[in-house]
């Protein structure tokens, strides 16, 4: 497999007025293609600022980050970015929402949004593609959200803690939910959580990392079967052996 | 209808019954005080030359009208708070949104900002009149300075409230900046433009008003000024009437334009 992204010796710092924050230091990760990545790291590691690093974000950080064989300098086309909360904008339809990453890259015409259409369909917001965000539930709110991010049609998403925003239970629904559509979609994906237990539900890889300056700890590739939804997953007997072993990792 | 259990229509008859009791309410309190009014002034409680009465006021609104000057009068004061009212909001909203632009900007003009707000603007009635003369030109200039600051510090503040996760959303989708404000910061701030209109409606009368008291020859303001002069009661308080009664008709406007625009709420 050939990789998708790669970060070669990245450094980033915080700056604010009192000093100067090394977050990021001699970070160098792969993900291949089609493949689900997983971050997991101790809280105020700088998780998320790799991910708007990612996103092309960030200007000014240090060492090369690659992306289908291109150096990253601004926001990819081939890049969606999906945030912990929904972000669905209430004076938009959920079809409205949808079409918007199309018409802010001016990718907007019949052909995407037929595509864009084809993904409302197959993934059952068909029924409220005319709804406001407001009367949808939240498990629903972050298909849309999901939804939104592939009608661009990225080669890689970048989901940041897309479920902390919701109860439990939704959570591991929406949690299935989301790993069955960008596997269905043959997606690429890089999460980044602190739930040690969604990053065994859901990866194929997972990146430990270390307080910070961040770098990487460990990188595990994890043996589940093939077929397995996160649920599934979760009930399989390895699952507590890689949490065990996360867990160790990260305290 | 018919589908719904005995309790359920018995809590619609209970909403519907509070809503006949507000509007029954509401029109019942102006009538006895009006009634209330017209009865203490025939019955020689109170002086009606000091006073008026709901009587005096009609036949002097009546009088004004067969004179021909009533239209006259309403017109000008009309025009007045009408450009006003749109010149100082659209001046206001560009204003805002260039300080939204540019955050330097923003924090240059902050201090003009606030001492503009905090400035009495009638305490400029007198170079206003030697810069724009005795006419309509100073009225108007007087209802926009009144109101235009305002409107600034609204918008903008309606502006930078927009959520910061949705800008970077649109950035991550490699928005540019102009495509943020269209896209999300100004659709986003359509209740805020509402709210600010609805109190630049007021600002816009208080402005035409209080030009009028300073320098007008015609117009509701004068009217006023000019009945308290000579003592005309009658003519103040059909003035004020008047005055409810437009000012209730502009409001009801942008209200429309609240449901219109705001259609998703």
């Amino acid at each position: 497999m050939d990789s998708l992204l790669s970060l070669l010796n990245v450094s980033l710092n915080y700056h604010t007025k009192q000093k100067e924050t090394l977050a990021v230091k001699d970070l160098s990760f792969d993900v291949s293609s089609g493949e689900f990545a997983a971050i997991i790291g101790p809280s105020g590691c700088g998780k998320t600022s790799i991910l708007s690093l990612i996103a092309g974000l960030i200007k000014g950080y240090g060492g090369d980050v690659f992306f289908d064989g291109e150096k990253l300098l601004k926001p990819s086309e081939k890049i969606g970015y999906m945030l912990q909360r929904d972000e669905l904008f209430p004076w938009l339809t959920i079809s409205e929402n949808v079409y918007l990453p199309l018409k802010i890259k001016r990718l907007y015409n019949k052909e995407n949004k037929d595509l864009a259409d084809e993904l409302i369909k197959k993934y059952g917001l068909i029924d409220f593609c005319d709804f406001y965000p407001n009367q949808l539930s939240g498990g629903m709110r972050q298909r849309a959200a999901l939804i939104r991010t592939l009608a661009a049609s990225p080669e890689l998403l970048l989901l940041d803690e897309p479920f902390s925003a919701l109860d439990y239970q939704t959570r591991l629904v929406v949690c299935n939910d989301v790993h069955g559509i960008i596997k269905s979609e043959n997606k690429t994906a890089l999460l980044v959580t602190h739930d040690i237990s969604e990053a065994v539900s859901l990866s194929d890889k997972i990146i430990v990392l270390t307080q910070r300056p961040a770098k990487v700890k460990n990188c595990y590739i994890l043996d589940f079967d093939k077929d397995l939804t996160p649920i599934e997953r979760r009930e399989s007997d390895r699952f507590s052996q890689w949490f065990e072993t996360l867990w160790r990792d990260l305290n | 209808m018919e589908n719904y259990s005995s309790e359920h229509k018995k809590y619609l008859v209970g909403i519907r019954k509070k809503a006949v009791v507000v509007n029954v309410m509401r029109v019942g309190l102006l009538v006895v005080f009006l009634v209330l009014w017209e009865l203490s002034v025939s019955l020689g409680l109170i002086d009606g030359f000091i006073f008026s009465s709901p009587s005096r006021i009609l036949s002097t609104i009546k009088n004004l009208y067969l004179s021909g000057e009533l239209f006259s009068h309403i017109g000008t004061t009309l025009y007045e708070t009408i450009i006003g009212f749109i010149a100082a909001s659209v001046i206001g909203i560009t204003i805002a949104v260039f300080m939204w632009w540019s955050e330097t900007l923003k924090k240059i003009a902050e201090p003009y900002i606030v001492v503009l707000n905090s400035l009495p603007k009638i305490a400029l009635g007198p170079l206003i009149i030697i810069w724009f003369g005795a006419g309509s030109g100073s009225i108007i200039f007087m209802a926009v300075i009144i109101t235009v600051i305002v409107t600034v510090i609204n918008m903008l503040a309606g502006f930078c409230e927009v959520d910061n996760g949705k800008i970077l959303l649109l950035r991550s989708m490699g928005a540019s900046k102009f495509q943020i404000f269209t896209r999300l910061v100004f659709p986003a701030s359509l209740p805020t433009l509402v709210s600010t209109l609805k109190i630049n409606v007021g600002m816009s009368w208080i402005g035409s008003i209080m030009g009028e008291y300073l320098v007008s020859k015609r117009g509701i303001g004068y009217l006023i000024v000019y009945g308290g002069q000579v003592f005309k009661l009658d003519l103040v308080m059909a003035s004020t009437f008047i005055l409810c009664v437009l000012a209730g008709v502009m409001y009801a406007a942008v209200a429309l334009a609240e449901r219109l625009l705001l259609k998703w709420q």
